[in-house]
């Protein structure tokens, strides 16, 4: 799992019928110290996540599919939690 | 999943029979403001996206299951035609 932080939101009226309902979000992932790493990219939401708030994202199509609670769904990204705090040692 | 342009088309006589019949389109995969994110690649389509559009994408094997149960050896499909996104600075 990543973390990202959300920056955008994506409407899609086209598209494929696995994804109806399903709320697409533009998620940037993050360094520990919260900077940008590598390209935005485009997640599922499953726990209503909200523009700017910090979340945890799988990378893998079985899992994000699993999170959309849709077998073979045509998804490699989903948000599955949002991070209230992180401590990180040393 | 990521944003992308649909920057081309690819016309292939031979090859794979479970490629039949779908349309093969180049992308160029884009950053949230528009940019170029990365090198360009051919993905299937399965939404019916044309050249012009901007459209998001799945990587992986993913990219076959708009086509199940035929098997199409694809590692990168078109699920979405974006309407509009939106952007909030990070």
């Amino acid at each position: 799992m990543q973390i990202a932080r959300v920056i955008g939101t994506v409407v899609a009226t086209q598209k494929h019928r696995k994804f109806e309902g399903a709320k697409l979000l533009l998620v940037q992932p993050v360094t520990l110290d919260d900077k940008p790493r590598g390209t935005p990219l485009l997640a599922i939401d499953s726990v209503g996540a909200g523009v700017s708030e910090k979340v945890l994202v799988v990378l893998e199509g079985r899992a994000a599919g699993e999170a959309l609670g849709r077998k073979a769904a045509p998804v490699d990204a989903a948000i599955v939690g949002i991070i209230d705090s992180m401590d990180i040692q040393e | 999943m990521q944003l992308a342009k649909v920057i081309g088309d690819v016309v292939v006589t031979c090859k794979d029979d479970n490629l039949t019949g779908i349309k093969l389109l180049v992308l160029q995969p884009i950053a949230a403001d528009g940019s170029h994110a990365g090198r360009t690649l051919v993905a299937v389509d399965a939404v019916g996206a044309g050249v012009g559009e901007t459209v998001f994408f799945v990587r992986g094997k993913e990219a076959s299951f708009p086509f199940y149960p035929v098997e199409v050896p694809a590692d990168a499909g078109i699920v979405g035609i974006v309407d509009h996104y939106d952007v909030e600075p990070m």
